[in-house]
């Protein structure tokens, strides 16, 4: 299978590489061939979300220009690929864009759904020593309603223990602009996340979107918690070595 | 009160609510019951989702024949007797039950929980007459006794408050002398009020529903309030919001089995009282039966994309689940409609000027889509506000040049790489506390960015590509 990575911005610009790195080689060795379109830049949420649609039409249409091409588009971000779901709201007065922005969406996948769901893999054959909760995403799970793919794997994952997060499903406080505009309103809800992570007294927090990560362990960090945060590819890529 | 119930900025009323301890855990522990009692009484049922996209079906229908089912409404409550008065603004259905309460000489006003009445404004509008208000519904009397506290939710009006808080407002204002156990409150509250329904001279309801084919008035409540305000006074008036119709009893089920299990995880509450006016001389009927029928706004939105906004049965799931609400409580939203719906009802009706804000609390996590028995979309409601407040309101100049500065930039990729290069080793700097320009320093106030490794992916797959000899990259 051939597929086009969509590595998201914060992945490619915020992140060391190793998020994207273990997606590539996750993917490889489920036998998918791997490129990277290099005009990729980020699907447009910031604006979306801001209430800016002109310049998400913009971005929109470089982001679907740039993957036209592709026969699988697969991202290591829940939100991100529910937002690229979310393009064809944004030509309802454009029958050929929406045509576009419709097929990008129907190849377009989340890592983890990707893996399952089309590959029909459920076990990658990792291997991670240590307590890992998940944090499920907001996006991913309600609006791409993906919610049992990163478990599956998760579960299936040599020598790591999953515990439950206590109200999993509640959001974290990201939301994008939200966790600047609405600072200490996210700060709430970022701590209470924190708080139950610490509760399950698990040594690592896995989540499948770099934005929730980035607030939780922007949070955890800055409070010092003995916690460490990792992205689900970098637990699906590793083979037995105890911390990424 | 009206809509708004306060004044003060924003953020201020946000700051109050996250330092209220108190107010926060009652908050968290009545969601977290709730959402467990809930989760359990929508799974009896067993294809909820089914359940779901019937009552949104309904809600929908009856927008769409709105002006049809409200002329059938009127036309079989006044074949029975009832008086049925269309009022377009609050300040006119406010006229219109200060004549009835003039005309009847009233000297007390008995009423059930509603949240219209509290939109338009009317008990301070009964009060003008000399005449005066008591609140029925247990959570509203003791707000009404504690200085008229506005109510901070939908269903629980008083949900901010505790046994000890409602001990000492009863202690204050009514010499009570007895314990917190809320047994004892609540006999204490049902002797007061008591008497007050046997000697009001005018009941006032809300509707949760009211049926087109048979012109009857629904409630639902759980203290059976509502049935001693419509059994006592002799003269009636139910208010409803215009969109809280249903066109028969067989709708009127679904949709009450969907507000109980929606709003406290009950399959029915204890009382579901149906009224409908009646010419027959019996001694136990009012004499009089007025219907308030109110717009305020609402027919603006219909035929918008807002319009499923007006599909909401005011059951307060949405509300329920919403981590906003969950952490500054309901006074901070400002308006009688606190949480995800207000945040969306409540620009509608009044206006962006003073609501700004309501439409940006929201992290879009879309809990209450999800939680909404009629499927309103509400997260994206909120988006359609952000977007119709960006084109056409003024402010965010600077916002504005940044989006537009970001547009620019991710259709141009290599801008955009170069950007993100750039910015790799100033978020590295800024990654300190409370340092960094504008939104970053936001950000680092309470949070530490990532750090940096001049590791970046596009560069190790290129690498790579070179390694391999080039063929993958496209």
């Amino acid at each position: 299978m051939n597929v086009s990575l969509f590595i998201t911005c914060l992945a490619d610009a915020v992140y060391p590489s190793s998020v994207g790195r273990s997606t590539v080689e996750v993917l490889e060795r489920l036998g998918c061939s791997v490129s990277f379109p290099r005009n990729q830049t980020c699907c447009g949420q910031p604006a979306f979300n801001s209430g800016y649609h002109k310049e998400t039409q913009k971005v929109a249409r470089h982001m679907i220009d740039t993957f036209e091409e592709a026969e699988w588009v697969v991202t290591p971000s829940g939100s991100c690929a529910t937002m690229i779901h979310e393009y064809k709201k944004l030509f309802s007065d454009d029958e050929k864009w929406q045509k576009k922005a419709e097929d990008l969406a129907a190849k377009t996948y989340e890592l983890t759904q990707f893996i399952v769901d089309v590959l029909g893999v459920e076990n990658v054959g990792a291997e991670f020593h240590g307590s890992v909760t998940y944090h499920s995403s907001c996006h991913m799970t309600r609006l791409l309603g993906v919610k049992e793919a990163p478990r599956i794997l998760l579960e299936n994952v040599a020598g790591l223990t999953l515990t439950e997060l206590p109200l999993k499903e509640h959001c974290c406080g990201f939301g994008g602009t939200f966790s600047v505009k609405m600072m200490p309103i996210s700060q709430q809800m970022v701590d209470e996340k924190v708080q139950h992570i610490e509760e399950t007294k698990a040594s690592y927090l896995v989540g499948s979107d770099l934005g929730c990560l980035m607030n939780i362990g922007g949070r955890i960090e800055r409070t010092g918690k003995p916690v460490e945060v990792l992205h689900i590819a970098e637990i699906l890529n590793s083979r037995g070595e105890d911390a990424v | 009160m009206s809509i708004r119930i306060s004044n003060k900025p924003f953020f201020e009323r946000v700051e109050k609510g996250i330092d209220d301890e108190f107010m926060r855990s009652a908050v968290s522990g009545a969601q977290d019951r709730l959402e467990g009692r809930k989760a359990e009484s929508t799974a009896e049922l067993g294809t909820w989702e089914d359940w779901r996209d019937h009552a949104e079906e309904i809600r929908q229908h009856t927008l769409e024949n709105l002006d049809f089912y409200l002329q059938q409404f009127a036309e079989n409550a006044a074949a029975q007797g009832g008086h049925v008065f269309f009022a377009e603004t609050k300040e006119e259905a406010n006229e219109y039950i200060q004549s009835v309460i003039r005309r009847k000489e009233a000297k007390k006003v008995v009423k059930a929980k509603s949240m219209v009445t509290e939109e338009i404004g009317m008990n301070e509008a009964i009060r003008e007459l000399d005449c005066e208000v008591i609140e029925s519904d247990l959570g509203e009397w003791i707000l009404q006794l504690d200085d008229h506290d506005p109510p901070s939710h939908i269903v629980v009006p008083a949900l901010h408050k505790n046994k000890e808080q409602i001990r000492e407002t009863f202690h204050e204002k009514r010499g009570y002398g007895k314990s917190s156990d809320p047994q004892e409150l609540g006999r204490f509250a049902r002797e007061q009020l008591r008497k007050e329904f046997l000697s009001a001279d005018v009941g006032i309801t809300g509707c949760n529903f009211a049926v087109a084919e048979s012109g009857s008035v629904s409630l639902v409540t759980n203290e059976g309030n509502a049935r001693m305000v419509t059994a006592l006074p002799k003269t009636q008036i139910s208010v409803m919001g215009m969109e809280r119709i249903v066109p028969t009893w067989e709708e009127l089920d679904v949709l009450v089995s969907m507000l109980c299990r929606s709003a406290v995880g009950q399959k029915l509450t204890s009382y579901i009282t149906g009224l409908t006016p009646s010419k027959a001389q019996d001694e136990h009927a009012p004499e009089e039966f007025h219907i308030v029928i109110v717009d305020n706004g609402r027919s603006k939105i219909l035929g918008t994309k807002y319009q499923s906004a007006l599909q909401c049965i005011r059951c307060a799931a949405c509300i329920n689940v919403c981590p906003v609400y969950r952490h500054v409580g309901g006074h901070s939203y400002g308006s009688i409609y606190p949480g995800p719906i207000g945040a969306v009802l409540t620009p509608l009706l009044e206006g962006y000027e003073n609501n700004k804000e309501l439409p940006f609390a929201s992290s879009l996590c879309a809990a209450c889509t999800d939680a909404c028995p009629v499927k309103i979309p509400l997260h994206e409601l909120l988006l359609e506000h952000r977007r119709d407040i960006v084109e056409h309101e003024k402010g965010g100049f600077t916002e504005k040049m940044a989006m537009q500065g970001f547009a620019y930039a991710a259709t141009h990729p290599k801008m955009f790489q170069f950007g993100g290069k750039a910015a790799s080793p100033i978020v590295d700097r800024f990654s300190e506390k409370e340092s960094g320009p504008g939104p970053v320093k936001l950000w680092t106030q309470i949070r530490t960015l990532p750090s940096q490794k001049d590791d970046r992916f596009r560069d190790w797959f290129e690498e790579r590509e070179r390694r391999n000899n080039g063929g993958k990259n496209s």
